[in-house]
């Protein structure tokens, strides 16, 4: 397999968002198979990135490819084709309140293939038991599930069409610790069984150290630095430093020394 | 002939070998699907799957092939994997571990007609009590505001004048007119053949004075604001509003329920008012187009023909209306649990039950009236 072409190339992105430049002249690649965390302070815009890249916000200028495809110029077409080699788990999980877990999940398969129903329900049950949840949690409401097991259902969507890619929107914010850890197993595990390539924004420093391959610090709206965590923990950037040393960041560092 | 060859699957009958080949993915799962029932597997001994063409394969594509080993296994056939490469035996191993390809989907539990019926009859009777229980509670409040008025919310109790009053008088005016107008034209048929048009005066203020009028105001604003007060409180809920209103000290009934329900009371009398006089006004004009009363006759005729109680009866249902209308609004927005699917329903119940216990007043009312002999 090859492992060495590029997901997503963002180039020169420029985004002017309530009179300020969030992001200006911003480059970035996401490499197959691997697990990109995007991080930054509060307003560096991470966020914006994420959802200019799912194409929910429009850019001012710039490029971004994914799969190849120039999102900024595609084809409804051709960006169908795309969304449905991707999968998005978003920061509030955004299932569908009025359908069970089994129901959301199933969802984009009822959409877009021809399959039966009964064949639709049982690979949406096997995205349900590969993340982890219960049999019995497929009948449940989104309300009805802890905070914990809506994020693996809001995962079990995002799975659901074998997709190549994932975003994450901070899959980890809102769980107790012990969730957080296992949540990041499960990414960690899905990850190499399934071959997916992850693009996580994450506030999370023990997802950053534990999960990621590579994480790139956004800051003065570009990309400060991209590198395997413990050679971005070394830039001597002022902002990256506030981030891996301020008194939370080294505790985690240290761990992982 | 021993070797089957399709697309994905090469079958040897001769050393039972099933050779995979090609996409294993989701998007050719319909046409996997169909090949496979075609196999003509054996009906027992040994069978060996092998994998070393699979261009990719992916949960999907795993999921069936683990599928069909088990129905092969149930055969007592002896299915041995080859040649796959690690990661799909990683694929194979995760599926065959949750066991996903035998578990079979769980059927929601659908209850009989009869339990639904009485599911139904005991949620209903709990709302009921639960309505008295909360307006009980806003009585409590109400009366402990009143021992401390300094403590009463003007503003609150202002902003909710202007947006269930004042900005509701457009629209009012509007419909109101227009319902005068409908009345006239329908009437209006009616009385020329008697030549009698100058009795549309009479019906015409009757009907908009004593029915009309206090009767579609009320459900417009209860389309309008009672709709408004539980979408409101509704979301207030799920955001924790209501919550950390109540952690604060501030009860949301002092901030919230009290104000809206005094501001309507106070503001759909006045909208009957507004609203009868457009009404008249729209029949008049319409009288003096169709009917050739001119608007002095028209309005000379008013003064004698109806008499000042036909008003006073109709503005005296507007505050009964209102707090009917406040007080489903706000209870049913308190009602709101757990999702923002909640406040959809919530608020649809509000406007029904709204509109519905309008009329049963109304009703009431014309009983009560005419044993009374007004």
């Amino acid at each position: 397999m090859k492992t060495n072409d590029d997901i997503i190339q963002v180039a020169d992105v420029s985004t002017y968002l309530g009179e300020s430049w969030i992001n200006k002249n911003l480059d970035l690649t996401v490499r197959r198979g691997e697990i990109l965390a995007i991080v930054g302070g509060s307003g560096s815009g991470k966020t914006t990135l994420l959802r200019e890249m799912l194409l929910l916000q429009k850019v001012n200028s710039g490029s971004i490819k994914v799969f190849g495809i120039e999102l900024t110029k595609a084809t409804p077409g051709e960006l169908l084709a795309v969304q449905k080699r991707w999968g998005v788990l978003f920061q509030q999980d955004a299932l569908f309140s009025s359908l069970t877990v089994l129901e959301n999940t199933a969802f984009p398969l009822h959409e877009h293939t021809t399959l039966d129903s009964d064949t639709i329900n049982q690979l949406a049950l096997l995205k349900i038991l590969l993340v982890g949840l219960p049999v019995d949690a497929a009948n449940k409401y989104p309300s009805e599930l802890s905070g914990g097991m809506q994020k693996r259902a809001g995962l079990a969507r995002a799975l659901v069409l074998d997709p190549e890619l994932v975003f994450l929107d901070e899959p980890t914010s809102g769980l107790d610790p012990d969730s957080a850890a296992a949540f990041d197993e499960l990414v960690l595990d899905l990850q190499a069984t399934m071959g997916l390539t992850i693009v996580m924004v994450t506030h999370d420093l023990d997802s950053l150290w534990h999960v990621a391959n590579r994480v790139a610090i956004l800051g003065e709206g570009r990309v400060l630095c991209v590198d395997t965590v413990a050679k971005v923990a070394k830039n001597s950037h002022p902002l990256v430093q506030a981030y891996f040393n301020g008194p939370r960041g080294r505790i985690v560092k240290r761990m992982y020394d | 002939m021993t070797t089957q060859v399709n697309t994905f699957t090469r079958f040897d009958s001769k050393t039972n070998a099933l050779i995979c080949q090609g996409d294993w993915n989701l998007a050719n799962l319909v046409l996997l699907k169909h090949e496979l029932q075609k196999i003509r597997w054996p009906r027992q001994g040994a069978l060996i799957i092998n994998g070393s063409d699979i261009v990719r394969m992916d949960s999907a594509g795993a999921w069936l092939l683990s599928k069909n080993m088990q129905m092969l296994d149930k055969q007592h056939c002896q299915v041995t994997l080859q040649k796959f490469s690690e990661q799909h035996q990683k694929l194979l191993a995760l599926i065959e571990e949750k066991g996903a390809a035998a578990i079979p989907v769980p059927k929601q539990a659908m209850p009989s007609r009869m339990a639904k019926l009485g599911r139904n009859a005991v949620i209903q009777g709990r709302e009921f009590l639960d309505y008295f229980h909360f307006i009980g509670e806003l009585t409590m409040e109400a009366l402990r505001v009143i021992r401390h008025a300094s403590k009463f919310r003007w503003a609150a109790l202002i902003s909710v004048l202007d947006k269930t009053g004042l900005r509701a008088l457009p629209i009012i005016a509007l419909l109101s007119s227009m319902i005068g107008v409908v009345i006239t034209y329908q009437m209006g048929v009616q009385l020329r053949n008697y030549g009698a048009n100058v009795f549309i005066v009479d019906f015409l203020g009757l009907s908009v004075l004593r029915e009309f009028g206090p009767l579609l105001t009320a459900i417009m604003v209860a389309g309008r604001t009672g709709s408004a007060f539980t979408a409101q409180l509704g979301t207030m809920k799920i955001n924790q509003e209501i919550d950390a209103l109540n952690t604060l000290g501030v009860t949301p009934a002092e901030l919230l329920l009290l104000p809206r329900i005094l501001g309507l009371a106070i503001t759909l009398p006045l909208l009957t008012m507004w609203a009868n006089v457009f009404g008249i006004i729209g029949g008049m004009l319409t009288a003096h187009n169709m009917l050739g009363v001119t608007p002095h006759d028209f309005m000379l005729r008013f003064e004698h023909a109806i008499p000042l109680k036909t008003l006073f009866i109709g503005l005296g249902k507007a505050p009964v209306f209102a707090l009917i209308i406040a007080s489903i609004g706000c209870f049913e927005g308190m009602r709101v649990r757990g999702s923002a699917d909640s406040v959809g329903q919530q608020t649809t119940r509000s406007v029904v039950l709204s509109i519905f216990f309008i009329i049963v007043a109304d009703a009431i009312f014309s009983v009560i009236f005419s044993k009374m002999h007004l």
